[in-house]
């Protein structure tokens, strides 16, 4: 962790499928402390493996306090920055923004697996407001490599890593990739886009 | 689906439907979903930012309201600033030329223009030579690109849901389209679009109204209407463009009812499954009887939904995709 790291040579795990259900575990405590009403909280993944996540931490909540909290997806596509400066690209959707509840007056906790530069929150958090007007938003984020571009700050948060721009930190989940596992690695070498 | 995914857009504008992939087609349709979500929401703000602070251009030569409307409301949707020209209202009555009708409009920094004109060719000519997005709305009896692009996705959403296959595609399916192909840009388009997606074509209509050598598109022509629906997933009703019959292309509108209206009647021929659609407007119990205009078979409505999802779509990859990529824009324009 240290500023003096050099790249690895090759692609490591800094955290094991042990270390992420100890980390999601914690975040699920945090979450029920700090909003102990589980009838006012809204998990939203930021798709894809925000929901995951999201889904994950919802059965944690279920399991302390005996009722799930809802669980929707955020696609954000529609609201990045980086698309109307012209600098992104127009991807093949990843999935679609989907929730079946009104986010008036609800906590709604985001959700996604690597927080960066901060841009996606930015987006997510404009989208959640042009459905309604939720009581507060809070943030919550497996990993965080650094990185930031705008004063944004996770709530909850499993690990900080220190990750060089020419490194990419990629999260694996079960559910989207067959294993469990953060992943750091030098760029252009990732097996798939997980971070970003 | 594989090809889709791997498309990026490169084009300035929207001609047509020829000019296009299957791979272009699929992209534009898979853009779409998103955006009738956008349009369906129940609380909160109906529209996305990605086009905010641009300008869209609505430049119509012809009447229209379905159409027009239906860009108007997808520039909206997507946080443009949208500005409209009628031909009657435009300084062309003064005989102003078109390319120095569009170079004014461009003076006040247009993104897009979306024109209809009667003369076919007038998109194309004018997005060869002037920097914005031109998007074809509609031009003689040429080609009527975002119809077709709707009309293909309002098939295979209803076809996804009811087969319960939400990645299916129009292959093998068959599509009967009834009436004016002549005088029918919305017949030409689909016919590209349609056969590009691997669907099944059969043409039906007077055969004054059928231009010669139309199979050489890589369809089927039938002069009898139950042949044509016999098996037909889809009927696709042309409107009669009656401002069109003083011309005497078809002997008389009554027996054009009782040889190829769809109704009731004629419906006892086709599959139980068959899709009614029309680009509208409609000329009630002309060309499609009430009864089937308003019955459950019918998606009309849902077509015209659809429509502001798939224009947002284009809008959305001609602007936010083209313009990261000019010199691949360019190359598009060069072949």
């Amino acid at each position: 962790m240290g500023s003096g790291k050099k790249a690895p040579e090759q692609a490591k795990v800094v955290m094991d499928a042990e270390s992420m259900a100890a980390a999601i575990r914690r975040i699920g405590f945090e979450i029920v402390e700090a909003n102990p009403d589980v009838g006012s909280l809204a998990l939203m993944g930021i798709l894809r493996r925000g929901r995951p996540l999201a889904d994950r931490l919802a059965d944690h909540v279920a399991a302390i306090r005996g009722s799930r909290p809802r669980v929707g997806s955020l696609a954000t596509t529609l609201y990045r920055d980086d698309l109307r400066a012209g600098i992104g690209c127009v991807k093949p959707r990843l999935g679609e923004t989907h929730f079946d509840f009104n986010v008036d007056g609800l906590t709604v906790v985001l959700v996604d697996d690597v927080l960066a530069a901060g841009r996606t929150i930015r987006a997510a958090m404009d989208e959640v407001m042009d459905y309604g007007r939720p009581a507060r938003i809070q943030l919550a984020c497996l990993v965080d490599r650094g990185g930031r571009e705008l004063p944004i700050q996770p709530d909850y948060l499993g690990e900080a890593i220190t990750a060089r721009r020419d490194e990419y930190v990629s999260v694996r989940f079960v559910e989207t990739d067959g294993e469990d596992a953060v992943i750091l690695g030098p760029k252009g070498e990732e097996h798939d886009a997980g971070s970003i | 689906m594989s090809g889709a995914a791997r498309t990026a857009w490169t084009r300035k504008d929207l001609i047509g439907i020829e000019d296009l992939s299957r791979a272009e087609i699929e992209l534009i349709l898979n853009t779409a979903p998103q955006f009738v979500a956008v349009s369906a929401r129940e609380s909160g703000i109906k529209k996305v930012p990605l086009l905010q602070g641009r300008l869209v251009v609505n430049w119509f030569y012809e009447p229209s309201t379905r159409t027009r409307t239906s860009f108007e409301l997808a520039a909206k949707r997507l946080s443009a600033d949208t500005l409209g020209i009628t031909a009657s209202a435009s300084s062309m009555v003064k005989g102003e030329s078109l390319h120095d009708t569009l170079a004014n409009i461009e003076a006040m920094h247009s993104d897009i223009v979306v024109i209809r004109h009667s003369y076919a060719g007038a998109p194309h000519i004018l997005a060869q030579r002037h920097p914005s997005h031109i998007i074809n709305a509609g031009d003689g009896c040429h080609e009527h690109p975002t119809q077709a692009l709707l009309d293909a996705f309002t098939m295979r959403e209803h076809f996804r849901k009811v087969r319960n296959e939400p990645r299916a595609e129009l292959d093998g399916v068959r599509v009967a389209i009834i009436g004016d192909v002549a005088n029918s840009r919305v017949a030409r388009s689909n016919i590209w679009c349609l056969t590009k997606l691997g669907a099944k074509v059969t043409l039906c209509g007077p055969s004054t109204l059928m231009p010669p050598f139309i199979e050489k598109m890589g369809v089927e022509v039938s002069r009898d209407l139950r042949e044509a629906i016999r098996d037909a997933d889809v009927i696709y009703a042309l409107r009669i463009q009656l401002e069109r019959q003083k011309s005497c292309l078809f002997p008389s509108l009554r027996e054009y009812i009782r040889l190829f209206r769809i109704d009731n009647e004629s419906l006892r021929l086709a599959p139980k499954h068959a899709l009614i659609m029309h680009p509208g407007p409609i000329n009630r119990d002309i060309e499609l009887a009430a009864e089937v205009a308003d019955s459950a078979r019918s998606v009309i409505l849902r077509q015209v939904t659809n429509g502001v999802a798939v224009r947002m779509a284009i809008m959305h990859l001609l602007v936010n995709s083209g313009r990261m990529m000019p010199a691949a824009a360019s190359q598009e324009r060069g072949a």
